[in-house]
């Protein structure tokens, strides 16, 4: 990370640049979701902080994402982002089906 | 026009005359009579500021800081436990460059509990990145609450100030002081225009932000930076103020100082004392001589290696303690010589903690020290007029 600029008492004249930060390399854990065991339940969108746990609700992704029954596919889908994500595992333990695993991040 | 009035209320006429637009202040024991004195201001319409009544002096100066943030200018005052209560938010204060000035009513600190004159608590807080004043009189008080602003506010600097006044020997005590007009300060400090960051939906910022190793250091050599400018334009303004309303200022002031072979380096209200105590030895034919320091931060490093490097020895007379070392002027001191190829002898006397009245017996005792420091060794840090034995004895060491 470099900075070019500094500003004189660290004040940031340009808000909204954690656009541009990618946080997610912070990580020592990553998530990775098992869709063959999510239900779908949002609760780790819910619970993520970041928030680094996206909702896509598009027809195609609903359809073709893997889900323990069928019927669940009409529900959204839960997708890490891995760009912000920092491993903090709180969804890992939030997940009521255990569908989340947490594993050593490779780089 | 001359005005009678206490110390604490210079700083507040400092305030009204620099038209300060807010004010949060908690009150505390020496300096209450300062954020008192403000409500009256602007109960009586005599000054268009808010006040901010807050909790503690935690929140005074937190404050402080949202308000200067938005672009005013910004006044509080405290002294002794509510600066010490205020010292982790002072390092935010000056980290994000606020031109906020303080009035201290400088104060002992507890154990045991005490209200009286010392400066341990601006001491305390010297590594801050505050600017430091020391008044000697009401009048400097004055003076130097109103050119702190535009020190403070000046766009090579952007750093806050503090300016000390002696507890109960400044602040309470009654002085003629030559009150400038109104339309002189207006013209002299010019409309507060902060010069870099407004809070302003229409121009919105991120204040207060986050720092990773990578970049918090480039930050605090920013600081660093704006302290050696400081030294510049604290001359510059002192100038300024002397051209426009005759009084002059100086960081490092020596007096009889032409051929003098000991110097008793002073801060505060003690001058007095010291300039009459000096006076009267060099009718004597004593070749002794007097170097105030009114600005501790900055250092005025080089204003005092040029007033005394060629005496004898200097005897520092402080009003703090950092235990385990010595007194923080002499520390310094002695760090702003060590690279000199000649030096003199550097002394330390501990004085007037808690109020204890500094007098010409004071003085003798540590002239006496001085004088025999010329030609033998002597301690380099003295305790004077304290009762030892009787600590000695409740220590176990008598």
């Amino acid at each position: 990370m470099s900075m070019e600029v500094i500003t004189r008492g660290g004040v940031i004249t340009e808000p909204g640049n954690s656009v541009e930060n990618k946080t997610g390399s912070w990580r020592v854990f990553k998530p990775v979701i098992n869709y063959e065991k999510c239900i779908r339940c949002l609760i780790c969108w819910r619970y993520c902080p970041e928030p680094s746990i996206l909702k896509i609700d598009d027809e195609e992704t609903k359809m073709n994402t893997p889900a323990p029954k069928e019927a669940m596919k009409r529900l959204p889908v839960v997708k890490i982002d891995y760009d912000y994500c920092k491993g903090c595992g709180i969804c890992y333990n939030e997940c009521p089906v255990h569908a989340i695993d947490f594993v050593r991040e490779e780089r | 026009m001359k005005a009678m009035i206490r110390g604490n209320e210079s700083i507040a006429y400092a305030f009204k005359l620099a038209r300060v637009q807010v004010v949060p202040a908690y009150p505390i024991t020496p300096s209450t009579l300062v954020p008192e004195k403000i409500s009256e201001f602007i109960a009586n319409g005599e000054m268009n500021a808010e006040f901010i009544p807050v909790e503690s002096e935690h929140s005074a100066i937190s404050a402080a800081i949202g308000a200067s943030a938005k672009g005013v200018r910004v006044g509080t005052a405290t002294a002794s436990q509510g600066l010490a209560l205020m010292h982790e938010v002072l390092f935010i204060a000056s980290g994000m460059r606020l031109p906020i000035v303080m009035g201290i009513g400088n104060r002992a600190l507890s154990a045991p509990i005490n209200i009286w004159c010392d400066h341990q608590d601006m001491m305390s807080a010297r590594d801050t990145g505050w600017m430091q004043f020391y008044a000697e009189s009401n009048q400097e008080g004055l003076d130097l609450g109103i050119m702190a602003f535009k020190i403070a506010e000046d766009p090579r600097v952007l750093l806050p100030a503090m300016v000390g006044l002696d507890a109960f020997v400044l602040t309470h005590t009654v002085e003629p002081v030559e009150m400038p007009e109104q339309k002189d300060v207006d013209d002299f400090l010019g409309e507060f225009k902060p010069n870099y960051v407004i809070l302003d939906p229409k121009k919105p910022a991120t204040l207060g932000a986050f720092a990773f190793p990578e970049h918090y250091m480039e930050f605090k050599y920013g600081q660093w930076i704006a302290m050696q400018q400081a030294k510049k334009v604290i001359d510059e303004v002192f100038e300024e103020f002397e051209n426009r309303f005759g009084r002059r200022y100086r960081k490092v002031s020596g007096e009889f100082m032409e051929d003098a072979e000991i110097a008793i380096v002073t801060m505060g209200s003690m001058t007095g004392t010291a300039r009459e105590f000096v006076r009267k030895l060099r009718e004597k034919g004593e070749k002794v001589g007097l170097v105030k320091i009114t600005t501790f931060r900055p250092f005025p490093k080089e204003e005092l290696i040029s007033v005394l490097k060629d005496v004898k020895v200097v005897a520092v007379m402080e009003r703090n303690i950092s235990h385990g070392f010595g007194g923080a002027v002499y520390a310094e001191l002695g760090s702003a010589f060590v690279n000199q190829p000649s030096r003199p002898k550097i002394l330390d006397f501990i004085v007037g903690l808690g109020g204890r009245d500094i007098t010409f017996k004071t003085f003798e005792e540590v002239y006496g020290v001085a004088k025999k420091a010329i030609e033998n060794d002597v301690d380099e840090v003295n305790w004077v007029d304290v009762n030892k034995e009787a600590v000695l004895k409740a220590e176990g060491l008598l």
